[in-house]
């Protein structure tokens, strides 16, 4: 019992600081490719520690207060569903009883919870953003549970150790490589799950300033904070099982959670934001597609 | 929801975390977007590559409740006394200002107006000046540079003043706008 704390405790926090850094290293590229110099690599712990230890003076209901907490506890519940590293006996967390069905359920979780809190501050443009995110989460969960199907008949099972399991054996029997359209239907999905650009219609600056954490401040902050580190890390290393291979040894998982987080890093620059109707027909409509060419051929 | 309760003195021992925090607030300052005054314009420039104030940690907040510091940028008339009254105290603790320009010190060019505020300090605490008309971005990352040593030395303590000398600044504030509807505290 002692142990597997011991191992929750260490995950969360290695996640955050992991995910913390990869924030750094976001804004560094940012900057870099608008042709400025940027912030610190550190800068995020900065910014972390300094609401966290500033002073708080606003109530507005139960839920507001609940709310980052409800969204650290999604990104800690899909980090401990999903497993780190494959044959790893030292940290096990839960991931020999996740199921993929349960850990997109999971990542639901934390979403709705925000949602709940963000509408409890009263503030328009909080509605606002809820309403734009929970239109464009449905969307993309159709897609994504397309590619979820197409995995699941591929392999044959819905555990996501097995699918690890299934891919060990050279990098072309990585999913990526088996099932070339549903990866990048996934890869899709996962830009608005990062709340990367053309989809960033939740935060969405300069339009809805900030969307759902219009209200909160200081400590509440530093846990919503925290609570997309932590979650943005679990996606990552969902993702890199799904169809990378999954990781082999601890620096493999963070070489290929980094490369992959790279991804929405280098695609969101580059691109406008879609208007929300804009964001939710592509979503319905192109990374679907794209799994079930997929699906048809698994199928067949 | 506000709450009118003054917040209790904080303590004042000097304790080796209060020399963190102030490390990490001198270092990671958010400001409230919203321009006063004409030199909102000179505030700008300080997002471009050319003078990119994100290397200092500085980002602009779009709300009043996750940023520290408040520039008024230049002159501040009574009607928009009113709302800067209003952010800043909807902004947490510990929170900066920062006065841009001749006008916030003795009225500048409008020191003669009917409806221009000409000393900035007896309304709300300023914790730097940057004088000019207007300061160009240099000096405003100036300004930056010595609010971030003022914090370092634990001297930029505005915030503290105001809590302390409410009536002082509520008497002068409610001596200039006539109608006067804000709650007493809106912390």
């Amino acid at each position: 019992m002692i142990g597997l704390i011991a191992s929750i405790a260490l995950t969360s926090i290695g996640a955050l600081a992991w995910g913390l850094l990869l924030g750094g290293v976001s804004r560094m590229v940012t900057a870099r490719i608008h042709g400025r110099i940027g912030p610190r690599l550190t800068q995020n712990y900065i910014d972390l520690w300094k609401l966290f230890r500033k002073k708080s003076s606003i109530h507005h209901g139960t839920m507001f207060w609940l709310a980052p907490m409800f969204r650290i506890t999604g990104g800690i519940g899909v980090l401990l569903l999903v497993p780190l590293v494959a044959g790893n006996s030292l940290i096990v967390n839960m991931s020999f009883a996740g199921d993929l069905l349960l850990v997109v359920y999971f990542m639901f979780f934390g979403c709705l919870g925000m949602a709940l809190g963000a509408g409890d501050s009263g503030h328009p443009y909080a509605v606002i953003a809820v309403s734009r995110g929970l239109s464009q989460m449905s969307s993309y969960e159709l897609s994504f549970s397309a590619v979820v199907l197409v995995l699941a008949a591929g392999l044959g099972t819905l555990s996501i150790r097995e699918m690890v399991a299934a891919q060990q054996g050279g990098i072309l029997s990585w999913n990526a490589f088996r099932f070339p359209f549903a990866t990048a239907a996934g890869l899709i999905t996962f830009l608005p799950m990062q709340m990367a650009y053309p989809f960033s219609i939740v935060l969405a600056p300069q339009e809805i300033p900030i969307g759902p954490p219009t209200e909160y401040s200081s400590r509440f902050l530093s846990f919503m904070f925290s609570g997309r580190a932590i979650f943005g890390v679990a996606k990552l290393v969902l993702f890199v099982n799904l169809f990378f291979g999954g990781a082999g040894s601890w620096p493999g998982l963070l070489v290929k959670t980094f490369l992959l987080y790279m991804f929405p890093v280098f695609v969101s620059p580059v691109f406008p934001r879609f208007r929300t109707e804009q964001s939710v027909r592509f979503l319905w409509f192109v990374p679907t597609a794209l799994a079930a060419v997929d699906l048809v051929r698994v199928l067949i | 929801m506000y709450c009118n309760r003054i917040p209790d003195r904080p303590d004042e021992r000097k304790r080796i975390w209060d020399r963190v925090d102030d490390m990490a607030r001198a270092n990671s300052l958010w400001v409230t977007a919203y321009g006063t005054g004409c030199g909102a314009i000179e505030l700008r420039p300080l997002h471009t590559s050319r003078f990119d104030m994100e290397r200092f940690g500085i980002a602009m907040r779009p709300t009043p409740r996750q940023a520290d510091v408040l520039i008024i940028s230049g002159y501040l008339a009574v009607k928009t006394l009113k709302r800067v009254i209003r952010v800043y105290e909807q902004m947490q603790d510990p929170k900066y200002i920062i006065a841009l320009g001749s006008c916030t010190i003795n009225g500048g060019m409008y020191f003669d107006s009917y409806n221009t505020l000409n000393i900035l300090d007896r309304y709300l605490p300023v914790d730097v000046y940057v004088n000019g008309c207007m300061p160009r971005p240099e000096a405003i990352i100036d300004g930056f540079s010595l609010l971030m040593r003022k914090i370092k030395d634990g001297h930029a303590d505005g915030w503290k003043h105001y809590r302390e000398n409410l009536d002082f600044y509520r008497e002068n504030q409610k001596s200039v706008i006539s109608d006067w509807d804000l709650p007493d505290y809106n912390w």
